[in-house]
């Protein structure tokens, strides 16, 4: 049963260790019955961690984990009636088929036989694998295997998903097929906890946000109110013929109410509260014999956030994932 | 209700997936076979060393055809973290890990009999007790199975388990009875036989189809007992320190 505040998952203080790596560091949050919550971080954030700790595949030092009502803290296997879990990596068994999978799986959350083959049919239907389904898991191709283990986590209708990074590592039509399921999912009332380092994916999914970076939680708000800061301002990105030293300095002495400052792919990034005009910074280049090859306007979004309060590029959290996995599609 | 939907599936999957395939017949029917023959053909005395031999090799049927298989395959599942959805699913750890191993216990019950059925158009077996014979099978069975059980849990990639599963049963096969009495072991030695629990088992099927036990039948069948709870407990506790971390 929710608490009063309508939280269905309720976390104070979870701290969890490694030995001497400190992977979770006294988190704190509560997940709304019925939202999407997101878990945005780089690897090694704690986000797998959390989830395995959340799970009761992994043991918490400290804190105290309450799941519908129901205390987890010591007992975590009290809640796991209530839980899907789709891990970040497809851990069916290669030698059963599609269907068989999805049966077994059904029948460890103790589905009668004909119950878990009539959803396990629906979900390959639903999941666009109904060819598929004869065929053993090993011959399944990354997108497919993804694909069935989400499907594999939610065969018992459990109330609560966890989400592992659905989407990394899959092809650009499966992930967009896999954020319709969870969009779907959502629509049905169920509960889902999601973690991701693709930033637009949780902007466009999750009803609220938590930046988690080394352990810690550095902020957590509904995604709108996190986005609320950045929305109004104007950005210009500018690409320039050459590279004068001190730049940005002269733009920012010269425009005091505009931010300027360099990419790291080179450009100039201006940005001001106020809609900013192109020509007078043309002119401005021109003089120092700068060409001005394209300004860009850019929409700020959740990435800007992100950045501001964690001060981690989102590109670096891409390269080091797709590094780690292969690109799956975040976005498409 | 649930628990026991879960329990039968886990349970007939791996009986389905590992103890029906040719491997795990290999080294629980043809390997002890192919060791009868050996000492069938060593002991150069005909038809009538059947009953000498029968005890041990239905030892070593239950032994290697229980410990073979499952060491690696939840070593496997471990590894390729298959094995965490069970550990995801709401059953206790009691009641999944009795569901891992019942295919292994089921298969070491089924395949000592094999050998039985072999040797009763070759010898006479009339004098076995068989009330005796099947409860211990059951509880070597059940032994064999936690001692591989114990293995899995003690190590993390496949190859170990088979490298480890090897370290103690070879030695088991010269140490337990099997063949040669243990009073025949230098005195230094006959320690390390009684501290395993094999020992015990062929003790009592060296007495059931011969008579020719050296320790009382009750204690053998409570110090088989005791191995079987302390080995289940032991791993069981392996398992939540090392895999629920």
């Amino acid at each position: 049963m929710p608490s009063s505040n309508g939280a269905i998952i309720e976390v104070a203080g979870l701290t969890k260790r490694y030995g001497d790596v400190l992977a979770v560091d006294d988190i704190s949050f509560d997940v709304v019955k019925g939202e999407v919550f997101g878990f945005l971080g780089p690897n090694g954030a704690g986000k797998t961690t959390t989830i395995n700790v959340l799970t009761g595949l992994s043991r918490l030092d400290a804190g105290t984990v309450r799941i519908d009502g129901i205390e987890c803290t010591h007992s975590p296997k009290a809640a796991q009636h209530l839980l899907g879990i789709v891990p970040d990596e497809s851990n069916l068994y290669p030698e059963l088929t599609g269907f068989e999978n999805l049966c077994f799986c059904g029948a460890l959350y103790g589905m009668r036989r004909k119950e878990r083959e009539t959803r396990a049919r629906d979900l390959l239907e639903e999941f666009g694998l109904a060819d598929a389904g004869d065929r053993k898991f090993e011959t399944y191709s990354k997108g497919m295997k993804r694909k069935l283990t989400f499907a594999a986590g939610v065969i018992h209708r459990p109330p609560i998903l966890f989400l592992d990074e659905p989407t990394t590592g899959i092809d650009v039509a499966s992930a967009r097929q896999v954020r319709q399921i969870i969009s779907e999912l959502h629509r049905q009332g169920i509960t889902i906890f999601f973690t991701t380092h693709y930033i637009e994916e949780a902007e466009r999914l999750c009803e609220r946000i938590a930046f988690i970076v080394k352990g810690r939680i550095v902020k957590a708000e509904r995604t709108r109110d996190l986005l609320q800061p950045v929305r109004g301002r104007d950005v210009l990105l500018l690409s320039v013929s050459k590279w004068a030293e001190n730049l940005c300095d002269e733009l920012s002495r010269a425009f005091p109410n505009l931010g300027v400052e360099a990419t790291p792919s080179g450009q100039v990034r201006v940005e001001s509260t106020e809609p900013i005009s192109i020509a007078p910074l043309a002119r401005f280049l021109d003089e120092r014999g700068i060409e001005l090859t394209e300004a860009r306007r850019h929409l700020p979004s959740l990435e800007d956030v992100f950045v501001e309060v964690t001060g981690i590029g989102a590109g670096m959290m891409k390269g080091e994932k797709e590094r780690a996995g292969g690109r799956g599609g975040g976005n498409s | 209700m649930k628990r026991w939907t879960a329990f039968w599936n886990i349970l007939m999957k791996d009986v389905r997936t590992y103890y029906l395939k040719p491997p795990n017949i290999s080294w629980g029917m043809v390997f002890p076979l192919a060791w009868t023959g050996m000492f069938f053909i060593r002991a150069g005395r005909g038809l009538e060393s059947i009953p000498d031999l029968l005890p041990g090799v239905m030892t070593i049927a239950i032994l290697f055809g229980t410990t073979s298989v499952l060491a690696v395959t939840v070593t496997f599942e471990k590894r390729q973290r298959s094995f965490d959805r069970l550990l995801l699913a709401p059953i206790s750890l009691e009641l999944l890990m009795l569901a891992k191993t019942g295919g292994a216990i089921l298969f070491g019950i089924v395949s000592p009999f094999v050998p039985v059925v072999i040797a009763s158009f070759l010898a006479d077996l009339s004098g076995v007790e068989w009330s005796l014979v099947v409860p211990a099978v059951i509880l070597i069975a059940i032994v064999s199975t936690f001692l591989g059980l114990l293995i899995a849990v003690s190590v993390s990639q496949v190859f170990e388990a088979q490298t480890f599963s090897n370290f103690f049963r070879f030695p088991m096969i010269f140490l337990c009875g099997l063949f040669f009495p243990i009073m025949s072991l230098p005195a230094y030695i006959r320690p390390l036989s009684y501290a395993l629990p094999v020992t015990y088992g062929a003790d009592i099927l060296h007495g059931a189809v011969r008579g020719a036990n050296i320790m009382p039948f009750a204690m053998d069948f409570v110090i088989l007992g005791a191995f079987c709870l302390a080995l289940f407990a032991f791993s069981l506790r392996n398992i939540r320190r090392k895999w629920i971390v």
